[in-house]
């Protein structure tokens, strides 16, 4: 489902956030990425969502070759990817529902659907009684599973996460991972970046471990 | 490569069924509603800071336009003046007292002359004598240099052509050396209102530079504040048009709402100059009437400040917001 094949990234000050990284990561799988700040976590996941390209190498999601998607393309691309923060990226000045509403509003589906998968998403959460709650009045564990709500209101096939239980205590992050093998189980690709070593370890998922940009440990495959 | 990507795009398009299309349709409408009313709720919710902008707007609409109302008036009442100019007509110096009796009768008898009047060249003399103080220069001239002259007055029907046609005709007598026809005034009045409305459309122009600006700067600005919810919107999927959308419906508000504001401006300027106008014209004996620019012209100016909104937005939007990408 997504596979790296020899990529490596450097920025423009020399600096190798990722080399020769090779990764297969099939359709049914949760996988953890881990590694300290700066081994090339978020980088990698930036190439998923083409927020960067690779300087060497090929990324292929769902089948597509990275390469091959112009820049007024890469919206489409996003609009088939779940992403989940770590510090949540909700809009402030809307309501709960307006959050959660608003890939399927991009991705143009009529009010009644937007309505009716929503509640759907938010029920999955745990926040169905909060949809006209303005994020603001939420605590972080809530927020967070807003996010979730949102990355996966629109039934995409990828799930990526960067650090989603950054700020919150082992409790509620417990609960974070739960969700997310909830979605794993019912097919859908999970790709987490997590620092959280105690807490991955006790789930018996796939580890991929970075070190300044190189894969350490963990099957590539 | 290139086919397998094309086979897969067919695929895609195939599956579009056409209830999916039409869902496509209502739903991208019904983005444009939800940004309209958004848009809309934005720039009222700040009242204050909209209420000066559409001031802004309406004051730089308001004037070219007023002035090109204040223009089309004036270009109403000198239309008045066309008809009863004088065509002067210089006889030959060989004429005889006469001869001059009989052109004056034979002119007069004319259906397109209403009137004639002869200046015979002493009286002219005399007159020049008095009014010019060149007494002294004339004095020492052993001839007179005038010609007689007679003034002709056109009928009051004939239109300028006519006047024209009539001075043409006067100026090929075998007894007139020249026809002149005294409008030289009002040529140059009118030149000079020519010369007016282009001044107006330059001042325009340059105005409707300034509202595009503007209103290219306080788009710039709204997107400026809303930065972190356009890196959100993009980078769950959101098109730079889906992103574009709602700004571009701030513009236009911003540019309707100075339409709206401008054609009030103008409607009340025109009201409170209506009644001393009139006064005026009554004691011209004229019943002229200040002519406002009515509901159709009020109507162009909304619409022109929508489309002056849309072009400063779209300025704004398409040099900044390609720049905001998520990092």
């Amino acid at each position: 489902m997504i596979s790296f094949n020899r990529v490596s990234k450097r920025y423009g000050e020399g600096r190798d956030a990722l080399r020769e990284i090779t990764i297969e990561i099939a359709q049914d799988e949760l996988v953890f990425l881990t590694g300290h700040s700066g081994a090339g976590k978020s980088t990698l996941l930036r190439l998923i969502m083409l927020m960067d390209r690779p300087s060497r190498g090929q990324v292929i999601v769902n089948g597509q070759n990275l390469a091959g998607v112009r820049p007024r393309n890469i919206p489409q691309h996003r609009r088939s990817i779940g992403v989940v923060f770590q510090n949540h990226q909700l809009l402030f000045d809307r309501t709960i529902f307006d959050n959660v509403a608003l890939p399927l509003i991009i991705a143009g589906y009529e009010a009644r659907e937007v309505g009716r998968r929503v509640r759907a998403a938010l029920d999955k959460v745990g926040l169905l009684n909060r949809e006209r709650a303005m994020p603001i009045s939420l605590s972080g564990g809530e927020q967070q599973r807003v996010g979730i709500a949102r990355a996966v209101v629109g039934k995409p096939k990828i799930l990526l996460a960067d650090e989603p239980t950054g700020n919150l205590d082992p409790t509620l992050s417990a609960e974070i991972m739960n969700l997310f093998e909830a979605f794993n189980q019912v097919g859908v690709t999970v790709l987490i970046a997590s620092h959280d070593l105690v807490l991955i370890s006790r789930l018996r998922h796939r580890i991929i471990t970075l070190s300044q940009g190189c894969l350490v440990s963990g099957r590539a495959q | 490569m290139k086919g397998q990507k094309d086979t897969g795009r067919r695929k895609e398009g195939a599956s579009l069924s056409r209830t999916d299309l039409r869902g496509h349709v209502k739903a991208w409408i019904q983005h444009h509603r939800l940004s309209a009313a958004d848009s809309l709720m934005r720039v009222l919710d700040s009242l204050g800071s909209s209420f000066l902008t559409w001031l802004v707007i309406g004051i730089a609409l308001a004037l070219p336009v007023g002035l090109n109302v204040a223009l089309d008036n004036m270009t109403r009442v000198t239309a008045g003046w066309d008809s009863p100019a004088q065509i002067s007509l210089f006889l030959q110096g060989e004429v005889s007292l006469d001869r001059l009796r009989e052109i004056e009768v034979e002119l007069a008898a004319r259906d397109d002359v209403s009137e004639t009047r002869a200046i015979l060249r002493d009286e002219a003399l005399d007159e020049f004598r008095t009014l010019s103080g060149f007494a002294d220069v004339l004095a020492s001239m052993q001839a007179n240099p005038l010609p007689d002259v007679l003034l002709v007055t056109p009928d009051a029907a004939l239109d300028g052509r006519g006047v024209s046609a009539l001075r043409a005709e006067l100026q090929g007598h075998s007894d007139v050396a020249e026809a002149v026809l005294d409008m030289e005034w009002l040529q140059r009045l009118n030149s000079l209102m020519a010369l007016s409305r282009r001044l107006v459309l330059a001042i325009g122009g340059m105005l409707v530079v300034g509202v595009v600006l503007i209103l290219g700067n306080t788009i710039r600005l709204a997107i400026e504040s809303r930065r972190d919810e356009i890196v959100i919107v993009k980078l769950i999927g959101g098109s730079n048009g889906f992103v574009r959308r709602p700004f571009l419906y701030t513009g236009l508000w911003y540019g309707v709402g100075g339409g709206v504001l401008a054609a009030l401006l103008v409607t009340a300027a025109l009201w409170s100059l209506e009644k001393p106008i009139s006064d005026l014209a009554m004691l011209y004996e004229s019943a002229f009437q200040l002519s406002g620019f009515g509901v159709m012209g009020s109507l162009n100016l909304v619409i022109l400040g929508g489309l002056l909104g849309l072009a400063g937005a779209w300025l704004a939007v398409s040099r900044h917001l390609a720049r905001i990408e998520p990092r």
